[in-house]
């Protein structure tokens, strides 16, 4: 599989604070990669060394193994969204994108285009300051896509929007992947990621956590346990010895339901339950970065 | 290089304070022209040692700020909403960014300038001409001084663009143009010993505004002055170059 994005090595400090430590990954093409990680985590500094704003400590990273820089009309090749907001209030929607587009050879015709595919054709004479959070970030999505770019960087799409909002985007990264293009989607939800990427990248602290496929990265967490309630927890406890006492219940990890429920059977105990619960990607998510949040209360 | 070029240009004309800062600019020169006209030609006593074609052209100090402040915004604007991020993603290539605002932006600049001082100077004039004072283009130093009140205009909104490119802050570069161009110049008069009047006269639009007097006698000659104008600004604009090469947008 070719790479549509390598980072090697890159590294980011800011005085005595690493934003991001050595990180190395590959973004593959055609499918959703998820950017996971904790506020604070280094996925912003990360895309914004990407696309050649901020400079590296050390370490490097390229798009289609050339750095950001290099690239000769690069909004053709490489399209991002990083900050919805980040644009002259005082402007029309349509000049905001004109001026993008005139800057990379894009004709002006793709403004109408894309303008039409975010749905904001009626706005397009709008000054942008007075657009929604919803409205900027549609903005934002058609800069990106103006280039008609193989590869796209969204960091933290979703942030603030209504569910009608987040279901839009949701189906456009599918849409996008689809298509074959690479999608590089920062958050700091798991559960967003859940529903969209196949891939996932998690840094914790400025570091590489895990580089795997959604169903690995469930699979190699936790592996669920059973939950044990019964009015005679102390005598049920004595019979489980790698159980994990809990205040009204017992954890037991590796071991089925239905021993348990034998176990306990013979002895002549009741059970008031008895349940095996499933690892979630939150609950994954949340073992894996507990140790790399940045602030924790 | 064209293309980045086109993309200054909407971006320049599409904003309001564009239109602002180029109309406050125009204003105050006619304003300024024609109400020292009126003051002066209403006096009683001869016109002995005024000059009719300096004074059409009293406005310049004060829309020297108003083109340094869209100097200003040209390129602090972006800082300030964060669409530098975008402008650099898309022209990853900086200094083909700062050539580009620095073309589109002196282009503008020089335009609405030199038509500001003609106009100024042909309003004022013709205040004058109620009372017989007016003088022609053609007379010594006149032309010259009318054409570099333009380029004195647009020089200063240089300045304000190379200052907000460094300082990349709109109040600050603001207020440092203001020290610089209008504030400091008249307190270098009092620096003392041998170097004190070489930096008095060598000093920003000191030197700067020479190429707008009609009648120069003694100091910088008026080409010369304005070329040690310029000489601030391109030093500000190359360590402009070099830390927005270096730093992180």
């Amino acid at each position: 599989m070719t790479t549509a994005i390598r980072a090697a090595g890159l590294t980011k400090r800011y005085g005595q604070i690493t934003a991001v430590a050595g990180l190395s990954f590959d973004v593959a093409p055609g499918r959703v990669t998820g950017f996971l990680g904790p506020n604070g985590a280094g996925k912003s500094t990360t895309m914004r060394m990407i696309l050649g704003l901020d400079h590296p400590t050390s370490g490097a990273v390229t798009v289609h193994g050339v750095p950001y820089a290099k690239l000769k009309h690069p909004l053709r090749r490489i399209g991002a969204l990083l900050d919805a907001k980040a644009v002259h209030g005082g402007r029309s929607a349509r000049n905001h994108l004109l001026a993008i587009a005139q800057s990379n050879g894009i004709p002006a015709s793709r403004v109408a285009e894309c303008l039409e595919l975010v749905g904001l054709t009626e706005a397009a004479k709008r000054r942008v300051g007075g657009f929604s959070l919803g409205m900027s970030q549609r903005l934002g999505i058609a800069a990106a896509l103006l280039g008609d770019p193989e590869i796209l960087l969204f960091d933290e799409p979703v942030n603030g929007l209504d569910p009608d909002g987040i279901l839009w985007i949701r189906t456009l990264m599918r849409k996008l992947a689809a298509e074959g293009r690479t999608v590089f989607v920062s958050s700091h939800l798991m559960s967003e990621m859940a529903q969209t990427a196949d891939h996932l990248i998690v840094i914790g602290r400025g570091a590489l956590i895990a580089d795997t496929s959604v169903e690995e990265f469930i699979g190699r967490s936790s592996q669920g346990y059973v939950k044990v309630r019964s009015p005679y927890l102390a005598e049920v406890a004595a019979l489980l010895p790698h159980a994990e006492r809990h205040d009204d219940h017992l954890r037991v990890a590796g071991v089925a339901p239905l021993e348990i429920g034998a176990l306990v059977a013979q002895r002549g105990l009741a059970l008031e339950e008895l349940t095996f619960v499933q690892p979630t990607l939150e609950a994954a998510y949340m073992e894996l970065t507990k140790d790399s949040l940045e602030y924790t209360s | 290089m064209i293309d980045v070029l086109r993309s200054e240009w909407t971006k320049i004309r599409s904003v309001r304070s564009t239109m602002w800062t180029l109309g406050t600019a125009g204003v105050l020169m006619l304003a300024f022209g024609a109400l020292m006209a009126v003051v002066v030609s209403g006096q009683s006593g001869g016109m002995e040692g005024l000059e009719p074609a300096g004074m059409s052209l009293t406005g310049l100090p004060f829309a020297s700020l108003a083109l340094a402040t869209l100097g200003v915004l040209v390129i602090s604007g972006e800082y300030r909403s964060g669409a530098i991020r975008t402008t650099l993603a898309a022209v990853p290539n900086r200094l083909e960014l700062l050539t580009a605002k620095v073309v589109v932006f002196a282009a503008v600049a020089l335009v609405v300038s030199t038509v500001a001082s003609f106009g100024a100077f042909f309003v004022s004039q013709a205040v004058f001409a109620r009372e017989g004072l007016s003088v022609a283009l053609t007379e010594p130093g006149v032309f010259r001084a009318v054409v570099g009140a333009g380029l004195y205009l647009t020089a200063s909104g240089l300045f304000g663009l190379a200052l907000g490119a460094l300082i990349r802050h709109t109040p600050g570069a603001i207020v440092m143009v203001i020290a610089l161009i209008l504030v400091l110049p008249s307190q270098t008069a009092m620096l003392p010993g041998e170097w004190g009047p070489f930096v008095h006269e060598h000093f920003t639009s000191n030197a700067g505004m020479r190429i707008t007097d009609v009648n120069p006698v003694g100091g910088l000659p008026p080409w010369q002055g304005f070329a040690v104008y310029l000489g601030w600004i391109a030093v500000t604009l190359v360590a402009a170059a070099v830390l927005l090469k270096k730093r992180d947008a």
